[in-house]
């Protein structure tokens, strides 16, 4: 398996950390409430198809990156550097 | 009062050597780490060009030459080799001392691409990883700079506590290379 670092370019699977759910980038407003919390903090999906996972170049130029995949075809559809896919949310 | 001496991080392990390939520490320097704040990028490589005469790095290059280098050491980093850095960058990036955080080694001789090819995931091959081409990558498990100084010369960086295990997997890919080099 390869990803396509956003800087170095396509590395082997290796130099990378994986994170898990690339929900870390989506934290709530302080005052969200509990459930929506409760929901960030502990709730994730296990989706069959596209999904968002947070990977870490480790070994590499020491980026977060997003890399979104197909977990039924192990496609990996692309990649954008944590910080350009928070700021791209409204 | 007790008398320390200074030691390198390879003193007493190497060079190596097997056929045509020679491992040997490279002679300690300056090193400081280069991080440019946000948006003084552009401001930082000119800085770096009037006060030592190469650009900022792009991703995966080097840049100046021997005794004055600046080689891309990760995300919007660059580490400055050789050189005092002039006071004058400290406007741009906050600068490191990285001088004794790291082993350096230089590896020599034909089919030394091939013995890194063993240790490190990726194509290192002339036409793929050209003169002047550098990569943080993973060099048998440690974390690792690579930069290809000229056709069969090479410096490799670990960080100092991992120069014994560097040394250890070095011989080996070397010594394997050296023995398939003959048939």
């Amino acid at each position: 398996m390869r990803i396509t670092c956003p800087i170095c370019g396509p590395r082997d699977r290796r130099e990378f950390y994986y994170q898990g759910a690339a929900v870390a980038i989506e934290r709530p407003a302080p005052d969200a409430g509990a459930e929506v919390w409760d929901d960030y903090l502990h709730n994730r999906d296990n989706p069959a198809g596209e999904t968002r996972d947070l990977w870490y170049h480790e070994s590499g130029c020491a980026a977060w990156i997003v890399v979104t995949r197909d977990t039924n075809t192990h496609e990996v559809m692309g990649a954008e550097l944590a910080d350009d896919a928070k700021a791209e949310r409204p | 009062m007790i008398e320390l001496t200074a030691r390198t991080p390879f003193d007493g392990l190497l060079p190596i050597e097997a056929g045509a390939l020679r491992l040997s520490e490279a002679a300690p320097a300056r090193m400081t780490s280069l991080a440019p704040y946000r948006g003084r990028d552009k401001a930082l490589s000119e800085a770096l060009k009037a006060a030592h005469g190469m650009a900022f790095p792009a991703p995966n290059r080097a840049t100046g030459r021997e005794g004055a280098r600046a080689v891309w050491f990760g995300q919007r980093m660059a580490l400055l080799i050789g050189p005092e850095p002039d006071a004058g960058l400290t406007e741009f990036a906050a600068l490191t001392d990285q001088s004794d955080a790291w082993a350096v080694a230089r590896l020599e001789g034909e089919g030394a691409a091939e013995a890194l090819a063993r240790l490190a995931p990726l194509d290192l091959r002339e036409g793929a990883f050209k003169r002047g081409h550098t990569a943080r990558t993973e060099l048998g498990h440690m974390h690792a700079s690579l930069t290809r100084i000229s056709g069969e010369s090479w410096r490799i960086m670990v960080f100092r506590a991992f120069a014994r295990t560097l040394a250890h997997e070095m011989r080996e890919a070397m010594q394997s290379v050296a023995a398939r080099a003959g048939v």
